[in-house]
């Protein structure tokens, strides 16, 4: 009997909701002990540029969706994802990650997705507020997504990492695009997978591959991306993505000041940050008491 | 508007055909036990009561009847529970356990809405569409809050109270239940809990998906039995919490029962609360709001519209709208798709309605109800409304709790806010308008715990609903509904 | 006469009422008795660039032969044509039942002179159509002046004579929002309209059950106030029939008996006769039916 041959997989990126090739048809070889162990997307700007536009066009309807529909949505990629474990296991320790931390990683980036499903409706509760005005309005403050927003996400840890960046974000009500780690980005598109399959709508989670130094600026630049979610280790391309992201005010988070394999990064103030307040006023009629004085 | 004008006809022509639920798959047992521990037991001194389909008034089963013995040991199986397993896991493994629970109900959603509309008379679309879904959205909310409880209350540390004894009625069974277990649970409490003695199937079904959700035994016990086991819960001196949704009287003689002792409560009690329709109301909408006020549940609602405020201008006009609007309501057997109101609960029940009714009568007040066919067996009330209705007809003051609905006119907003609040009930009102700041001006004067503008009878999970005054106290839902199961000092 | 936004409309309102209705469930006897007076409801349409004399003569024998295998279901109510195609159809229609209807004031835009509305209107008349469907100058509209819009149904009405009826489209998918809708028309109702029509067809949205209850509402009260009776068409989007079964017992749960017949309430559909035919098949066989054994015309 002759041995079966594997068949290998093709890494493509996720843009919305469908895995196209990188529309520049390069790649970058990803090695262990020199053998080559895949192939993955070196994408372009345009990819970015085109990731960019179908998350706005799938903001609207994602904002809109209730609370509740969101973290149900949530709870099925975490779903969804315990039930692929072996494969992102597998990924991790193919990437060079020990057994054990790779189990431990993948458990804790599927209880980190359920820990943020529970947010959505909780978030005005606590953080908006009816404000008690020195006039007769009726006054009330609450945090509304902000849009578009573009993901730099860590190199190490780039599961939970990748997570941790994403699933904030888009609780709220947002969409975004995330450039992938780049030297572990396999399981990047692994989770693409797993968000594709979780009743996500298309454009809501768009993700790429490739070089962080290429694409990183043109998501700083980019004048449709409202805020910017970015784990950068070199300080120069960090600054960089700051000055650039002035160009259109956009919000710029840096996720370093969190650390990321500590249970302390499970917080709503990291939601917070990519939420924006607006506060509503409406008059409250007063009506007059008639005394009968005939 | 001429009174020669033939007022329109809605039937007869072309009516619904039956379009009955099918009770294929469908099986309810013989027997129900106790569910102690997280085992199904049978009760200790062997009793049982049967729980009847109000509908034909034929046993579905035969309910276990918890006394003093079996209330004993799930008092003490609950506090086994809160002792060990469930303080000792932490807060982010106890929201999965609700989270699973959330789960299953949805899927399990078919079965469950047809035995609730089986046990309690409501119609199928009630129960599939409103009951079963946000049951499960309750538990799903509060399992998002096991692990957030540091955020909920600034500067405090929340720990939870320890047993809490739950009491539930008839009119949204496994809702209710939904309503207590959940938040309960979330702030790291356990329960014992009595559903109400006509209703007791799905809450039974309710304990099986908690043993295959693998809650640590002793977590939830779910106890049936009528209102004596019922004090036994409330006086037990192992229990740290009541909460009661029920009427007002039981509610004050639980009060009197726990006065004196450290047990925290909260009480979800009766309502009469007033609709008040303005004349720059979206008319048509605003008649809806009516008829989902009153008849929606036939009228099982303490939170009910029961007490109409129609602005005299337009009184001739919503009093039409209303009737008409009457005749397209079917009422009947609660497993056809297209049944607007159901059975009524049960045979005491009724008896009250009826009572009330003649009353109404008695008292003066001008009758009208809908002319339909009723079922030979089974407990019915077509819709119901009386008009030259005062403020004085005890039809008026009165919880009916059935589809019956006092009309009354009003002339401006103030004697109206008057007319509402003349209540020793608080639970809840609704306003009719379509200027936004007359609206927000009778929400702040009207006192009462859930205020609906232009819609009615709306609840989510996130939504804080309790009453004012002699409708109880404390809050279910949202961040307030944490609050009655946390000790925060 | 004043026209102004008097009766409010609540948008939440309405949708919580249609959901309702999409609820109630049609069985057996019911659902075809339902199908059937849909079938007897619609108005066959073909308004495109490229109708031809061959093209519409195809579409009357289609109104007049639905299905050969049950001869006992109804006609459509009429066959509704672009003015230069009233000729055709009318010879064609000349011994049946199936009434001529014909759309005229530049329709869909509505955007030419009054002269050349009035115009069209005659000819179409003359030529023996026995209904008009018309649009309102949704320009004039926006711009407040009701008044304009007001006279200009009522002129179309006098040219139609007595013995043709009338049709007001809305087209509600430019109108706004529902107070938009319901204020069109009472316009309509009050300046002459036999059947006020939801849309042309010719854009997105068209029909919608809440635009449509919007409608059947402003109709009731004016029964109520006068006694008279107005018809309701919704048009455009009405593909299936799950779906048209849902109109009809929303006409049903708010106008009553009245209205359940083809004098007072018409579908504007091209598609809809053979998904109905397919419906009632299925009722009375029991098994799902196939688009290869109906005609596609």
């Amino acid at each position: 009997m002759s041995k079966r041959i594997k068949v290998l997989k093709t890494y493509k990126i996720f843009i919305d909701g469908k895995f196209p090739r990188t529309e520049s048809g390069r790649y970058y070889q990803l090695k262990k002990d020199n053998i080559s162990i895949a192939n993955v997307c070196l994408s372009s700007r345009k990819d970015l540029r085109n990731a960019v536009l179908s998350a706005r066009n799938a903001f609207e309807s994602w904002s809109n969706k209730s609370a509740y529909n969101r973290s149900q949505i949530l709870y099925r990629i975490a779903e969804m994802m315990e039930g692929k474990k072996t494969q992102f296991i597998e990924e991790l320790i193919l990437q060079g990650e020990d057994s054990n931390k790779s189990i431990l990683e993948i458990d804790q980036s599927i209880d980190r997705i359920i820990y943020f499903a529970g947010w959505p409706d909780k978030i005005n509760p606590i953080f908006g507020s009816v404000n008690p005005v020195a006039s007769s309005h009726f006054n009330f403050t609450i945090l509304e997504p902000m849009g578009v927003v573009g993901i730099v996400a860590p190199e190490k840890i780039s599961l939970l990492g990748l997570v941790s960046s994403i699933i904030p974000v888009i609780l709220s009500g947002n969409t975004c695009v995330a450039i992938a780690s780049e030297k572990l980005p396999l399981c990047a598109i692994s989770l693409a997978e797993v968000i594709s399959n979780s009743d996500v709508p298309n454009g809501v989670v768009n993700i790429i591959t490739g070089s962080k130094d290429e694409l990183a600026p043109h998501l700083a630049q980019h004048m449709d991306v409202n805020a910017l979610g970015i784990k950068i280790d070199n300080k120069e391309l960090k600054n960089k993505m700051f000055f650039q992201a002035s160009n259109n005010l956009k919000r710029v988070v840096d996720v370093s000041k969190y650390k990321i394999e500590d249970s302390s990064f499970e917080s709503p103030y990291i939601i917070k940050k990519f939420m924006e307040a607006k506060t509503t006023w409406h008059p409250i009629e007063k009506d007059f008491t008639s005394t009968n004085n005939y | 508007m001429s009174s020669k004008i033939k007022s329109l006809k809605y039937n007869g022509k072309w009516d619904f055909s039956p379009s009955i639920e099918s009770l294929e798959n469908l099986s309810i047992q013989k027997e129900y036990q106790l569910f102690i521990n997280g085992k199904f037991q049978k009760p200790l001194a062997k009793k049982y009561f049967p729980s009847i389909n109000p509908t034909n008034e034929q046993q579905l089963s035969s309910i276990a009847k918890a006394e003093s013995d079996d209330v004993d040991l799930a008092v003490n199986s609950a506090r086994a529970a809160f002792n060990g397993q469930w303080s000792e896991i932490s807060a982010k493994e106890r929201a999965k356990y609700i989270y699973r629970i959330a789960r299953i109900i949805q899927e399990k959603s078919k079965e469950l809405a047809i035995v609730e509309t089986l046990d309690g008379g409501k119609p199928i679309r009630e129960s599939r569409d409103i009951d079963i879904p946000l049951a499960a959205a309750h538990f799903f909310y509060y399992a998002g809050w096991a692990d957030k409880l540091n955020y909920a209350f600034p500067n405090r540390t929340p720990k939870p109270l320890g047993v809490v004894g739950q009491i539930i009625p008839w009119n949204f069974p496994l809702m209710m239940a939904a309503w207590k277990i959940a938040p309960a649970l979330a702030t790291g409490n356990t329960v014992v809990l009595k559903p109400a003695e006509s209703t007791s199937i799905t809450a039974l079904l309710l304990a099986e998906i908690i043993k295959e959700a693998e809650l640590p035994p002793g977590v939830v016990n779910i106890i049936t039995g009528d209102g004596s086991t019922g004090n036994l819960i409330v006086n037990h001196p192992d229990i740290n919490k009541i909460a009661f949704t029920g009427s007002t009287d039981v509610g004050k003689s639980i009060m009197k029962s726990i006065s004196g002792t450290n047990k925290r409560s909260t009480m979800e009690l009766g309502g009469k609360a007033a609709n008040i329709i303005f004349e720059d109301a979206p008319l048509d909408q605003a008649v809806e709001g009516i008829i989902n006020g009153i008849y929606f549940n036939q009228g099982h609602v303490c939170c009910a519209g029961s007490r109409l405020f129609i602005q005299e201008s337009v009184y001739e006009l919503v009093l039409r709208k209303l009737k008409d609007r009457m005749q397209s309501l079917v009422v009947g057997n609660p497993l056809d798709k297209n049944t607007d109101i159901g059975a009524v609960n049960s045979k005491q029940q009724l008896a009250t309605i009826h009572k009330y009714i003649d009353v109404g009568v008695k008292e003066g007040a001008d009758i009208y109800q809908l002319n339909c066919e009723l079922p030979n067996s089974g407990y019915w009330c077509p819709p119901t409304l009386f008009t030259n209705v005062s403020q004085s007809h005890s039809i008026a003051k009165e919880e009916i709790f059935g589809p019956v609905l006092a009309i009354q006119t009003f002339r401006t907003t103030q004697e109206v806010i008057d007319k509402a609040n003349n209540t020793p009930y608080g639970l809840s009102a609704g306003v009719w308008t379509d200027k936004g700041s007359k609206a927000f001006n009778l929400a702040a004067k009207l006192k009462a715990g859930v205020i609906w503008a232009n819609t009615y009878n709306k609840f989510d999970p996130t939504s804080p609903f309790g009453g004012y005054k002699e409708s109880g106290h404390g809050r279910e839902g949202g961040l307030h509904g944490l609050n009655p199961y946390l000790n925060l000092e | 006469m004043i026209l102004d936004l008097k009766t409010k409309v609540d948008k939440l309102g309405i949708e919580d009422r249609v959901s309702r209705i999409t609820k109630r469930s049609l069985k057996s006897e019911a659902k075809l008795q339902g199908l059937k007076m849909i079938l007897s409801m619609i108005d066959l349409t073909t308004l495109e660039g490229m109708d031809t004399n061959r093209s519409v003569e195809q579409l009357c024998y289609k109104a007049t032969h639905l299905h050969q295998e049950f001869p006992e279901l109804p006609n459509v109510a009429a066959v509704c044509v672009y003015p230069n195609m009233v000729k055709t159809a009318s010879n064609f229609l000349k011994d049946s039942e199936v009434k001529v209807a014909s759309v005229a004031t530049a329709f869909p835009s509505g955007n030419s002179s009054l002269e050349v509305k009035v115009q069209e209107t005659k000819e179409a008349v003359i030529n023996g159509a026995e209904e008009i469907d018309m649009v309102i100058s949704r320009g004039k509209f926006h711009s407040g002046e009701y008044n304009y819009v007001f006279d200009e149904i009522a002129i179309i009405k006098e040219n139609c004579g007595d013995k043709v009826r009338l049709k007001v489209i809305l087209e509600t998918g430019e109108l706004g929002d529902y107070d938009h809708i319901r204020l069109a028309s009472e316009i309509a109702i009050k300046a002459g309209a036999d059947f006020i029509k939801t849309s042309t067809g010719k854009i997105k949205p068209a029909a919608t059950l809440p635009i449509t209850l919007v409608m059947l509402e402003a109709i009731k009260d004016h029964y109520y106030n006068t006694g008279k009776m107005v018809g309701m068409k919704p048009a455009g989007g009405i593909s299936n029939s799950k779906l048209a079964l849902q109109y009809l017992i929303m006409v049903k749960e708010t106008l009553g008996n009245l209205w359940l017949d083809k004098h007072w309430f018409r579908f504007g559909a091209s598609s809809l006769a053979n998904d109905v035919l397919m419906q009632i098949l299925k009722q009375k066989t029991g098994f799902y039916q196939s688009n290869n054994y109906f005609s596609k015309d």
